[in-house]
């Protein structure tokens, strides 16, 4: 990622040539990447946290060992797991990936089988005299009806990942971070304050996204007519 | 080669256990500059939490602080601290940009839990202070405070970790601590290094965990200890707040 920067004001917190100028080949392509290892993250989060939770809300004794086990990752500050990985994987998008992952997990976890957990008996009953079996029970009324706090845990583990992102910079990750690191590199305080402001924006935009699926997930609790 | 046995004699090296930048120097940086943030955020979080959880008012700047807290990330604070002094190769500028950084990191999780614990105290045991001719400063502190302490030391533990494990990414700016070794190593690609210093990290993480679940079972009375205060009793609480 190149910074001219002989031309900009590098005393100033925000200099605004340097954004108009450097918006398209270095400010946006970072926005982006930062979008994608987020985006990406959650979903193959969502796709190893849905299963497992299902099956520790079903089968209790399952669930300690799962919450220690994905207790015991988040612990792990996320230099620590990143580091432990590049000897294996590299400089790599993998490399980032797993450890943003295994952070959404607890998250994920929790919320899925507190969800499940406070779907009343009384739906499940009525949906076993409809005929609801297993599998269809689960996938349309239960899981509907622990949409919203499942999507609590989403809301939460995507804006913890976007934060986390910034970090993977220093394995080689194209990044908001990286846009920060380079301002750090050269003194130039503008791509700092640009990284943050653009990380917290995307944070900020998320959650509202997010907040407003999670209103829509549960119709019941909203007090006026749609 | 074998990265696993290389890393190994790394950390068995002598010459890694002595001097300034050996092991027991970083760990003992690492725990200083995470306990100075903790004490700098514990006295201004802490009374502000406490008593307006006591008074039960402000609830919604308790929540917003935690949210922009998990919004900001702790590794931009941490650069942009840094930028702050413009003194050219002044060699606090590491260490004090990182203690402005965990400080900010240490405060939403111990303000959020002291409130929510000061808030949550049942009306009746707040109606039978008052009756027993408490005044309100005495029924924070005597009947309140007990009772709520599960969900503020949880708060602490939060901050705790956070603060430690965040403290790594000062090796970034300069500081010293055990993130030095990964930050090096990985400028000088000696992997031996970066994946030793990830060992390190990662134990002093878990140790301190279990010391802080250990001292939390001790200074909590029998009597208002909960099966696990460390999950989420409401809305509030923010025991998933942000791994760093």
């Amino acid at each position: 990622m190149l910074i001219a920067q002989a031309r900009y004001e590098r005393d100033a917190w925000l200099d605004w040539s340097w954004v108009a100028d450097r918006w398209g080949d270095t400010v946006y392509p970072a926005l982006r990447e930062h979008l994608i290892l987020t985006m990406l993250t959650m979903v193959i989060g969502i796709v190893l946290a849905m299963p497992v939770a299902v099956l520790a809300a079903r089968k209790r004794w399952l669930y300690p060992p799962v919450l220690s086990a994905t207790g015991i990752l988040y612990t792990i500050p996320s230099l620590a797991l990143l580091a432990l990985l590049v000897p294996y994987t590299g400089l790599s998008r993998t490399t980032a990936l797993i450890p943003l992952v295994s952070y959404t997990l607890l998250i994920l976890i929790r919320n899925t089988v507190a969800g499940l957990d406070a779907v009343p008996a009384e739906a499940v009953e009525a949906a076993t005299g409809m005929g609801y079996r297993g599998g269809q029970r689960l996938l349309r009324v239960e899981l509907p009806l622990a949409l919203p706090s499942i999507l609590a845990g989403v809301r939460i583990a995507t804006v913890t990942t976007i934060g986390l992102v910034t970090v993977t910079s220093l394995i080689g990750q194209d990044n908001l971070g990286q846009l920060m690191l380079d301002g750090f590199g050269l003194r130039f305080r503008t791509p700092i304050v640009v990284g943050t402001a653009l990380a917290v924006l995307l944070a900020v935009a998320a959650d509202a996204a997010l907040y407003g699926l999670q209103r829509l997930s549960a119709p019941w609790t909203r007090t006026k007519p749609a | 080669m074998n990265l696993l046995a290389d890393a190994f004699s790394w950390l068995t090296d002598p010459d890694q256990w002595s001097g300034s930048t050996g092991i027991p120097a970083r760990t003992v940086e690492q725990l200083r500059y995470s306990a100075a943030a903790l004490v700098a955020a514990a006295v201004l979080a802490l009374p502000v939490g406490l008593w307006l959880g006591h008074l039960r008012r402000f609830g919604q700047v308790a929540i917003n602080v935690g949210n922009v807290g998990r919004a900001v990330p702790s590794f931009a604070v941490i650069l942009l601290a840094s930028q702050i002094w413009a003194i050219e190769e002044w060699p606090l500028v590491g260490p004090v940009s990182l203690f402005l950084a965990l400080t900010l990191l240490a405060i939403p999780p111990m303000l959020i839990n002291a409130y929510t614990g000061m808030s949550e105290v049942p009306d009746d045991l707040r109606d039978a202070a008052r009756g027993m001719g408490f005044s309100g400063m005495g029924q924070a502190l005597r009947v309140e405070l007990p009772v709520s302490l599960p969900l503020v030391l949880a708060g602490i533990r939060i901050s705790t970790l956070q603060v430690v494990a965040t403290a790594t990414l000062g090796a970034v700016v300069g500081a010293g601590g055990l993130g030095r070794y990964i930050v090096d190593g990985l400028a000088v690609r000696d992997n031996a290094r970066v994946l030793a210093g990830a060992i390190l990290v990662a134990a002093l993480a878990l140790i301190i965990e279990g010391l802080l679940a250990v001292v939390q079972r001790i200074a909590v009375s029998p009597g208002v200890r909960r099966t696990d205060v460390t999950r989420p009793a409401g809305r509030l609480s923010g025991s998933t707040s942000s791994a760093s």
